[in-house]
């Protein structure tokens, strides 16, 4: 069952050269116990997607509109004070940037401690104790004595992890990460990866997970949603978009990753690039969004913008061109 | 042989911790504890390792953003680490850094066209006014962002963006080392490919030194010279691109390699998983700092200390498991 449903959903922005349309017209849903990737191009709107979920976005100058139906309920409907005890008890989120989601001047024990209090209802000891198995679940050491530092006093992927364990503190049924792991080395990374997989088997979480990390999507993700320039390009289940990728921006993305092991074996060689640049949001787009850098783009793709249309099973995607059916491995 | 670029010499930076309410009995964190090595012009080396190991200690002591509590940091032949601050300020243009966290490192208030004209204003780079607002409209180019963004404010910008800001900004001081911390880690793939083909152009033109800390092995595999990876505030293991990535020697430097997930789904790796104590740099184990989770520990690791020795022309190994191997001073 849909834990979550997005529909239409435009996140826009008023600034001076005009109406950034960020967010512009995306549909989605993730079921209960389900984990979807949102994959695309830096920019694209992913962020401010999640935020816009958690109601995060600064109004003005932001606004949004559409529909977000959690748990049967319109989050956007919500009053603040129902959004506020929603937030970080049903749905919790990983902030991209942690310093810019951490209190400064509050030790990092203290900020995992309050979100026990306010949330689960601990006394002040239990969420003391509670802090520190959060900190030693996400693998930092000596967690005793880190529970009184500052996050300045951490290093980033540290700072990224008390983040986590903020927001797995209270199980949350939704779980938004976004770019939960860029900090952290491969084998913490895993521990914190399978930590995520752990809630979900426990609690039946869904899981948003937001990442340029083409092989931690692989690893965790079923189902995928590539965003391009604010819209929805394409989604499929994660075998069958790597395996056959049919929008050519999903193509030009996975064309694109450098694999470990690639350039030892000839010389090295340049990475590859999607050449040009997204368009600007601010302006109208006719036609395809990706028009201006795809390789395939006629006259049709320029006026006209393709719909999303199914091309596979379960798999769909934004392009006048892309095969349909099942294609050969 | 020419004088490399820049050359660390057993460098320690241990932070203190107050321990007690009236902070009076002082603990150190050993962030960093005893580190060296050279960087050749036109040359990157990679500093990877896990979180908490110091990289980015490293890192900061090079641009002298505290005082280092012992050891020598010595670009071109002069040593930064004590100089006056006269000296300094050509040194601070010569050496730029792209910050792991781009928003704390952006000032909110500023638009992005002051934040990238800053440096080449107070480096008196550019010839007249024209000259700047060339530079400036080129280096967005350069990290391909809009030229419209220029009057936008940090926080109007997504993540990656900006992160590509604070590139432009160190470019702009047309410097001969930047310090990378994960600088492009924040980016999509295609855009991280332009930003490192591009700092891969740079180098090959004008010689640009890299010291690029990552977690991204797959980028530091394509585009580094050599690596050197830290446990604990030590480098472990330091070799050439090719002997990493293809017969690493540490332990440490095995386990990690071996956990690095691949794009394709369902995929079959055998990732070594370290079991035991993570240690913490408050306390660092004895003898080997890897002893508490390596698999082939073995009594001596628990006593006594590895030292770097070269187990092959450019590689230096600490391990005890590399004991025929002649130790090297440093
Ligand atoms: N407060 C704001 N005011 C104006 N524009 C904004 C604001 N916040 C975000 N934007 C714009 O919205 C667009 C989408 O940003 P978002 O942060 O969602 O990107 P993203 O997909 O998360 O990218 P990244 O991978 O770089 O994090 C960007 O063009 C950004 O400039
Ligand atoms: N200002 C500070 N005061 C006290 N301790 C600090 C300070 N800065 C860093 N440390 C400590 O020094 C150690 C090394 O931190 P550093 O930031 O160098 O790690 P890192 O290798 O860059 O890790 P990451 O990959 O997570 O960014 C950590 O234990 C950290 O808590
Ligand atoms: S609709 Fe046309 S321009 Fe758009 S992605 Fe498909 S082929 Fe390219
Ligand atoms: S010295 Fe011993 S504990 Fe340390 S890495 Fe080598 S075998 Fe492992
Ligand atoms: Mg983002
Ligand atoms: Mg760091």
């Amino acid at each position: 069952m849909a834990l979550l449903e997005v529909e239409n959903l435009q996140t826009h922005f008023r600034t001076p050269g005009g109406i950034n349309r960020a967010v512009d017209g995306v549909s989605f849903h993730v079921n209960e116990g389900e984990t979807l990737a949102i994959v695309g191009e830096s920019g694209c709107g992913k962020s401010v997607t999640s935020m816009s979920l958690m109601r995060l976005i600064p109004e003005p100058p932001g606004r949004i509109a559409g529909s977000i139906r959690f748990a049967g309920r319109d989050l956007l409907k919500l009053s603040d004070r129902e959004m506020r005890a929603i937030r970080g008890n049903d749905i919790s989120m990983i902030f991209q940037e942690p310093m810019t989601s951490l209190n400064p001047v509050l030790t990092v024990g203290r900020q995992i401690r309050e979100t026990l209090m306010i949330h689960q209802g601990l006394d002040k000891q239990a969420a003391e104790a509670h802090a520190v198995e959060m900190l030693t679940l996400v693998g930092i050491p000596e967690p005793k004595r880190r529970v009184g530092e500052y996050p300045h006093q951490l290093s980033g992927g540290m700072r990224q992890r008390v983040m986590i364990a903020v927001a797995l503190a209270c199980n949350p049924k939704l779980l938004i990460a976004d770019e939960p792991t860029t900090a952290l080395d491969v084998t913490i990374q895993a521990q914190i990866l399978k930590l995520m997989l752990d809630l979900k088997r426990r609690v039946g979480a869904a899981i948003i997970l937001i990442t340029h990390d083409l092989g931690v999507v692989a690893e965790i993700a079923e189902r995928v949603m590539v965003m391009y320039a604010g819209r929805k390009v394409e989604e499929a289940p994660v075998a069958e978009l790597f395996r056959s990728p049919r929008h050519p921006y999903t193509q030009g993305l996975l064309g694109a990753v450098p694999k470990l092991g690639s350039s030892l074996a000839g010389t090295a060689t340049r990475l590859a690039e999607i050449p040009g640049q997204v368009p600007d949001l601010r302006k109208p787009i006719t036609g395809c969004v990706f028009a201006g850098r795809c390789a395939l783009a006629t006259d049709l793709c320029r006026q006209y913008a393709p719909g999303l249309e199914e091309k596979g099973p379960r798999h769909i995607a934004a392009c006048h061109y892309a095969a349909k059916g099942a294609i050969a491995a | 042989m020419s004088v490399p670029l820049l050359q660390v010499n057993d460098l320690k930076k241990h932070f203190p911790i107050n321990k007690g309410l009236f902070g009076r009995q002082t603990e150190f964190v050993y962030a960093v504890d005893g580190v060296s090595f050279e960087i050749a012009r036109g040359e990157t080396l990679s500093l990877v390792g896990e979180s908490g190991c110091g990289k980015s200690t490293v890192g900061r002591a090079i641009l002298r953003l505290f005082e280092i509590t012992s050891g020598q940091v010595i670009l071109d032949g002069q040593r930064i680490d004590d100089a006056a601050p006269g000296t300094m300020r050509q040194m601070r243009r010569r050496v730029q850094v792209v910050f792991q966290d781009p928003f704390s490192s952006l000032n909110p208030r500023m638009r992005v066209r002051d934040i990238l004209a800053e440096p080449i204003r107070n480096f008196g780079l550019a010839k007249s006014a024209e000259d700047l607002e060339v530079r400036v409209t080129s280096l967005m180019d350069t990290v391909r962002l809009p030229r419209e963004a220029l009057n936008r404010r940090p926080h109007e910008f997504s993540g990656g963006q900006r992160q590509r800001i604070g590139i432009a900004r160190a470019l702009a001081a047309e410097p001969e080392l930047i310090v990378c911390d994960e600088a492009v880690s924040a980016l999509d793939v295609s855009v991280k490919a332009q930003i490192v083909n591009l700092l891969q152009d740079l180098q090959r033109e004008f010689g640009l030194a890299l010291l690029f800390i990552s977690h991204d092995l797959a980028i530091v595999e394509h585009m580094t010279h050599r690596v050197a990876v830290m446990y604990l505030g030590k480098i472990v293991e330091l070799a050439p691109r090719r002997e990493i990535f293809a017969a690493p020697r540490h332990p440490y430097t095995k386990a990690l390699l071996s956990a690095v997930p691949l794009p394709e789904p369902g995929a079959q790796r055998n990732p070594i998983i370290l079991k035991g104590d993570v240690p913490s740099p408050i306390n660092p184990p004895k003898g080997c700092r890897f002893h508490t989770r390596c698999p082939f520990v073995f009594d001596r690791c628990r006593t006594e200390e590895p030292t770097l020795r070269a187990t092959g022309p450019e590689q230096w190994v600490a391990c005890h498991l590399e004991e025929a191997a002649p130790a090297v001073s440093g």
